[in-house]
């Protein structure tokens, strides 16, 4: 059998894999479907039918302004997609070369690379982003902005910390009698040791960004109206707790079920592309 | 290990500076002028000029930059535009919620995530472990404010327990303060714990599979005594690296939860200040947390040294 059909059998057997990949899956579909398809037209109001309880024409009920919970929800979903992507890839091209560089080089770079990091870091994703809507207005592009700056010294940190622990190790310290330059070295030797780490920190990190993009909109600071999101669902169904309290379930649950799917996504992944692991089983 | 500390501290100085310009000057590109923000739109134009004047807006930049630096060495913080109260008065009110709500939460956070991430890595691959890291998945994926929505409908909508916001002051003593932060802790608490636990598990059956942990069994240590003696202090390297991260989280959590919750601490504080053109206030205030941070970031790295020997070879 070869490596890739190996792989693929052994990739059809990781329950969490499996999991995750369905769910990311649904949420994807969810999100395409929603751009030619809803059960009602996402965001229309109709007043007369506010609050109507979940039926069969409204499968999660409408909210105070009449508008069908499932079509929005299935809108928001293409949202989260986008500000997750690309926030991550920000965070993950950026902070890793950063901490690649730093563990590779020492001295003042490793230093500097460090500072800057520590620097970016001083201000958290919630305040840069505050920050940043305040300067330019709240919106979609600035929070994404927002969260992958962020994300640059997570990356670079993690990348770093874990890059110097191989550094330490012997095999690298052949590699170098054997003539490899620290590129080469950080290429061959470091990069695919750390690889897992980096995935894992990268899935935790889209799972942060949809999140963080829904803090955001639930501020009022993010994704802003008519454009469907999940996080501003929460803020208007929070002023209605005790009259409909089921408002505040739905847009929590889509939040947190895309988060669990990428995030078992990414633990399966780590584990069918981690050759030592992979070894081992 | 006295060289790496003053090389450590000057950078942490140097940090200091940076980010206080960065914060300057970000606020200083700050669309709407503070005085024609409080005098409101249809303000006559030399009441406008009197009054940035007062505000001492007319200096040139670099003037009001050393005399903020200079303010806040002597612990001069200036007069907030908007309240009219001395800003360090509005920072200390905000520091009694917002401090003993990050301090409660990361006492939550830890003692939650090791006690669980221990009991899952010494029964890897068990029924408890696999049913202690799903639920951890969902913990993780939950968002901490919607959490926040769920306790309030929980313990205030249904069964009256706890308010669903406000706080009352530490003036009737500690109790009913404490109280009104119980269900704000918990939702900053529980999201972390859940990631935190995920990474001291991991990391805890890494270290496991090392040689020194073999050559301990071998000399007849049991996996429980292994774990105790070896592991768990070769383990928190990454523990503690996300326990650092996790603090920035958590500041920036509490900013959110505050307003779940109606909690007139410093993250409500910069929130309204930046709504009110208060520029006095929002920088002195994001210029503590960033002091925060880089504090807690100067602590993690002298942490990892007196964890890991080897890494302090290296940094020398």
């Amino acid at each position: 059998m070869s490596a890739a059909s190996l792989l693929q059998a052994r990739a059809l057997r990781h329950p969490s894999f499996v999991a995750g990949l369905v769910l990311v899956l649904l949420l994807i579909a969810m999100a395409a479907l929603s751009l030619v398809w809803t059960p009602w037209p996402a965001g229309e109001m109709d007043i007369p039918h506010k609050l109507a309880l979940p039926s069969a024409a409204h499968w999660f009920g409408t909210d105070s302004l009449g508008r069908d919970v499932a079509s929005l929800i299935m809108a928001g979903a293409r949202n989260s997609i986008l500000v997750g992507v690309i926030a991550v890839a920000i965070g993950l091209i950026v902070g890793s070369a950063v901490g690649l560089t730093a563990a590779a080089a020492k001295g003042w770079v490793e230093e500097l690379a460090m500072r800057l990091s520590d620097f970016t870091f001083a201000f958290p994703a919630i305040l840069s982003a505050i920050m940043l809507t305040a300067l330019f207005g709240p919106g979609i592009v600035n929070s994404i902005i927002a969260i992958g700056i962020f994300n640059i010294p997570v990356f670079a940190r993690v990348t770093r910390a874990s890059a110097n622990a191989v550094w330490t190790r012997e095999y690298i310290l052949a590699a170098r009698v054997a003539g490899k330059n620290r590129l080469q070295i950080t290429l061959e030797h470091v990069l695919p040791n750390i690889l897992a780490v980096i995935i894992v920190q990268a899935t935790i990190q889209f799972a942060t960004a949809i999140l963080a993009e829904a803090a955001l909109s639930y501020l009022g600071l993010g994704t802003q109206p008519p454009q469907p999101s999940w996080g501003r669902m929460l803020n208007e169904a929070q002023l209605l707790m005790f009259q409909a309290p089921r408002l505040a379930i739905y847009p929590g649950v889509a939040i947190a079920l895309s988060v669990l799917g990428l995030n078992l996504l990414g633990d399966g992944l780590r584990d069918l592309l981690d050759p030592r692991l992979a070894r081992r089983r | 290990m006295g060289v790496f500390l003053v090389r450590r501290l000057a950078t942490l100085v140097a940090t200091l500076l940076g980010a206080s310009v960065v914060i300057f000057l970000v606020l200083e590109i700050l669309p709407g002028n503070a005085a024609l923000t409080l005098l409101g739109a249809d303000a006559s134009p030399d009441a406008v000029a009197a009054l940035t004047r007062k505000l001492g807006l007319d200096q040139p930049a670099l003037t009001r930059y050393l005399e903020w630096i200079g303010g806040l060495l002597s612990g001069n913080l200036g007069v907030s535009y908007a309240y009219s109260t001395p800003v360090s008065d509005l920072i200390r009110g905000g520091l009694a919620i917002s401090l003993p709500l990050a301090v409660m939460s990361m006492l939550l956070t830890v003692a939650i995530a090791l006690s669980l991430g221990v009991f899952a890595a010494a029964r890897h691959n068990t029924l408890a472990d696999t049913g202690l890291m799903g639920v951890s998945q969902i913990g993780i994926a939950i968002p901490n404010f919607w959490f926040a929505i769920l306790l309030i409908l929980l313990f205030a909508v249904q069964l009256h327990w706890f308010a669903a916001g406000g706080f009352p002051g530490w003036a009737d003593g500690p109790l009913p303060a404490l109280r009104a932060l119980v269900l704000p802790a918990l939702a900053l608490a529980v999201v972390q714990a859940a990631i935190l636990a995920r990474v001291t598990r991991s990391s805890i059956i890494e270290v496991m599979r090392e040689d020194f942990v073999r050559t301990a069994r071998a000399k007849g240590l049991t996996k429980r005594q292994a774990l105790w003696r070896h592991v768990l202090r070769n383990a928190m390297i990454p523990v503690i690296t996300i326990m650092g991260l996790q603090f920035a989280n958590l500041i920036a959590g509490t900013v959110v939860i505050e307003n779940v919750f109606y909690l007139p601490g410093l993250g409500r504080l910069i929130f309204q200040a930046i709504n009110n053109r208060d520029t006095i206030v929002v920088r002195d205030c994001v210029m503590l947390l960033a002091a925060l941070v880089v504090a807690v970031n100067f602590v993690v790295d002298l942490v990892y040294v007196v964890i890991d020997p080897r890494l302090k070879a290296s940094e020398l």
